[in-house]
Parts: structure tokens; C-alpha cells; sequence
């Protein structure tokens, strides 16, 4: 019996990490590092995605667009903080030079969702269409993480 | 002798002087790591906080009066914030969760700088996810022009031009500030203090439970 729930419990372990895992994409030269977004509060119109893009090409390239079905729009958003307050601005594009992984973060660079469509319920996964100059289109799943997370669940970067 | 011992000693004079004649002027808050305390001894008169009259995300009308006893722990934001005021609200509905009985002594609020989407409906929706205690508060135009204004903190429409009137982005000042029930500025937290420095604060001015 105790060997049994030992075995359940590892098998429910394994779930759980799987699914938690990070999940990765690759376009041409481009890696998209798992997307992911917090929960919506509410009935909260804003929220953020975001994900790491890599370029294992040779030269540099560009995120220019990106789409969701998720929201009635979205933009490339920075912040930045100039005497305690904080600004966040659209950017034309994100560049992502070789061998420099670019981070979408908390804080940072974000991919801003305006006027969701649905709230963003934890555990489900929402589709984001990234349009890069070279690379070309390509859509990835946005995993939902509790709406208290500051990092991707599973890749524990502190202090990055 | 004397005389360059007198020299020495008015050098260090006019060296104090200058330096708190300089912090004295330096624009608040302006604190960029963790939280930083304005001692309330021989503290300069920076004068933050002062009276307000807004609307509760309750329906209620509350000023700086309405809270009796409490320590206010307040913070400056929006809800269309996907980032930064979620993060904040969280950090400090964690801190009071890991101080035990002294989170009762707290009124922490949320007070918009976007009164004009964060009616008190969007507002109730949104603060009491984070914490069961967190008062939203919205007002007019004016009426929230003159509590930033008390506390000193900054906030503008990102594109002052812009004619959206649904997904216009603010700029606003990330401080998280604790005031005592007599209304003194105790101190400020950054937006980069973790919930373990906002509970190492509180718990520093929280006087112990009495019952």
C-alpha cells in the first residue's frame, strides 16, 4: 500500500512538473523561451505576457508585432523608473541581437495585453502570434501562472 | 594652534549644515532600494500626507479621519497595471499575512490615480483579491489631485494628448508609504522592497498587541 501512494505520489509529482515545465519554441535562427502571463484579477483589463527570445543566427533581428485573440490589443511595452515613478511606454520593436537573450519580464519588457477578452484563469494557456522581421510569424501558447507570480514557475532566476 | 582647531571645527559646522541643508531639499521620495526611514525626532518638516475626502471601492466616503487607530500603509496606482501595482498589492498582502495580529493594526489602501476608469465597482473587484483588508479609493479629479498632491506623489496620463479613453497608460509614483494613526510619515518602501522588508518595517512600528 505505502508503495502504491509512493508511486501515485510520484506519478502526480510528474504531472504536475511537466506541466509546469517550461515550454519552448524555435523560429528559424529564433528561441521563445516560455511564454507566460499572471492570472487577471477580476475583471481587470490589462495584462502582460511575457517570454525570453533568443537569436542563435548571426544577425540581428526584430520583434515587430504582436497579436493575441486573447485581448482587443496588443503591444511591445517597456517600463523604466525615473525618480520613483514608474513609466511604461509602447516600443516600436524589440531587438534581439545574437547570442544576447532578450527577457520579457516583471519590471521590464513585457508583452501588454489591452482589453482582455476573458479574464486569464490560471492553469489554462492562451495563443500569442509574434511577427519578427526575418524570422517570420510564428504562434506560441501563453501559459497562465497564479496571479502572485514574479517569475516562470519552474526556472528559478532570482535576482536576475 | 586654537585658531586652526577652530577653523577645523566650523569646516565640519558649515560640512553638517550643507549636508542636511542639502537632504533637507532633496526631493522626496526618491529612495531606490530598500525602505528608508524618516526618524521622527529631529526629522526635517518634510511634510507628507494631510487631509483627504474619497470614495471607498465600498460605496462609503472616507477621509484621513475614518480609520481611528490604524496605521496607514498606502500605495499610488491603477488597475489597467498589469505589472507593477499587482506586484506591489501582493507584496504587501504577503507582508501582512507573515506579521500575525499586528496586520490588524493596518488599513492598507489603494488609491487610484485613473479615477476616471477605477470607479468603485472596478476598484472593489480588483483590491479585495489581493487582500481582504485593502481599501480602494477613487474620487474626482480633484479630489485625487489633492491627495497625490499630500503625499507628493506624481502621476500623468503616459501620452497627455491621447484621445483613448480605454487603454491610455499612466505614469505614477511607485512608493509605498506608512503612516502612523496621528498621521506621520514613518517611512517609505520602494517598489523594489520584497514583502520580507515591508513586514521588517511594519513590524519595527507596529506597536505589539496589547489582548
Amino acid at each position: 500500500m505505502k508503495r502504491f501512494l509512493c508511486a501515485l505520489a510520484l506519478w502526480a509529482l510528474s504531472g504536475m512538473a511537466q506541466n509546469a515545465w517550461a515550454h519552448d519554441y524555435t523560429l528559424g535562427d529564433i528561441a521563445i523561451g516560455h511564454p507566460w502571463a499572471r492570472a487577471s484579477i477580476g475583471q481587470a483589463k490589462a495584462g502582460a505576457a511575457y517570454l525570453t527570445l533568443s537569436n542563435d543566427g548571426a544577425e540581428t533581428d526584430r520583434l515587430i508585432a504582436v497579436e493575441t485573440p486573447a485581448a482587443k490589443k496588443a503591444e511591445i511595452h517597456t517600463h523604466s523608473m525615473e525618480n520613483g515613478v514608474m513609466k511604461m511606454r509602447p516600443v516600436e520593436a524589440a531587438e534581439i541581437p545574437p547570442g544576447a537573450p532578450v527577457m520579457f519580464q516583471p519590471g521590464g519588457l513585457h508583452v501588454m495585453l489591452m482589453g482582455l477578452k476573458a479574464p486569464l484563469v490560471e492553469g489554462e494557456r492562451f495563443p500569442l502570434i509574434l511577427i519578427f522581421e526575418k524570422a517570420g510569424r510564428i504562434e506560441v501558447m501563453v501559459a497562465v501562472q497564479p496571479a502572485t507570480s514574479a517569475e516562470p514557475v519552474m526556472e528559478h532566476k532570482h535576482g536576475s | 594652534m586654537r585658531r586652526s582647531t577652530l577653523v577645523v571645527g566650523l569646516a565640519i559646522l558649515a560640512a553638517i549644515l550643507a549636508g542636511s541643508v542639502a537632504w533637507y531639499l532633496t526631493p522626496m521620495p526618491n529612495p531606490d532600494g530598500q525602505a528608508f526611514t524618516v526618524s521622527k525626532s529631529n526629522a526635517p518638516p518634510v511634510s507628507v500626507g494631510g487631509p483627504f475626502e474619497l470614495t471607498a471601492h465600498t460605496g462609503e466616503a472616507v477621509t484621513d479621519k475614518s480609520f481611528g487607530d490604524k496605521y496607514l500603509l498606502i500605495f499610488f496606482g491603477y488597475t489597467f497595471c498589469p505589472d507593477v501595482c499587482p506586484t506591489t498589492l501582493n507584496d504587501v498582502a504577503v507582508a501582512l499575512d507573515s506579521i500575525g495580529m499586528r496586520a490588524d493594526l493596518v488599513q492598507p489602501l489603494f488609491i487610484t490615480v485613473d479615477p476616471a476608469r477605477d470607479t468603485p465597482e472596478v476598484l472593489a473587484d480588483y483590491v479585495t483579491a489581493f487582500y481582504p483588508s485593502i481599501l480602494g479609493l477613487t474620487g474626482t479629479p480633484e479630489q485625487i489631485a489633492q491627495v497625490a498632491k499630500a503625499y507628493r506623489a506624481y502621476y500623468a496620463k503616459a501620452d497627455p494628448k491621447t484621445e483613448d479613453t480605454e487603454f491610455y497608460l499612466m505614469d505614477h509614483s511607485v512608493m509605498l508609504y506608512l503612516m502612523s494613526p496621528e498621521g506621520q510619515l514613518l517611512t517609505l518602501f520602494s517598489h523594489t522592497a520584497s514583502p520580507e522588508d515591508i513586514a521588517k518595517g511594519l513590524m519595527k512600528y507596529l506597536p505589539q498587541p496589547t489582548s
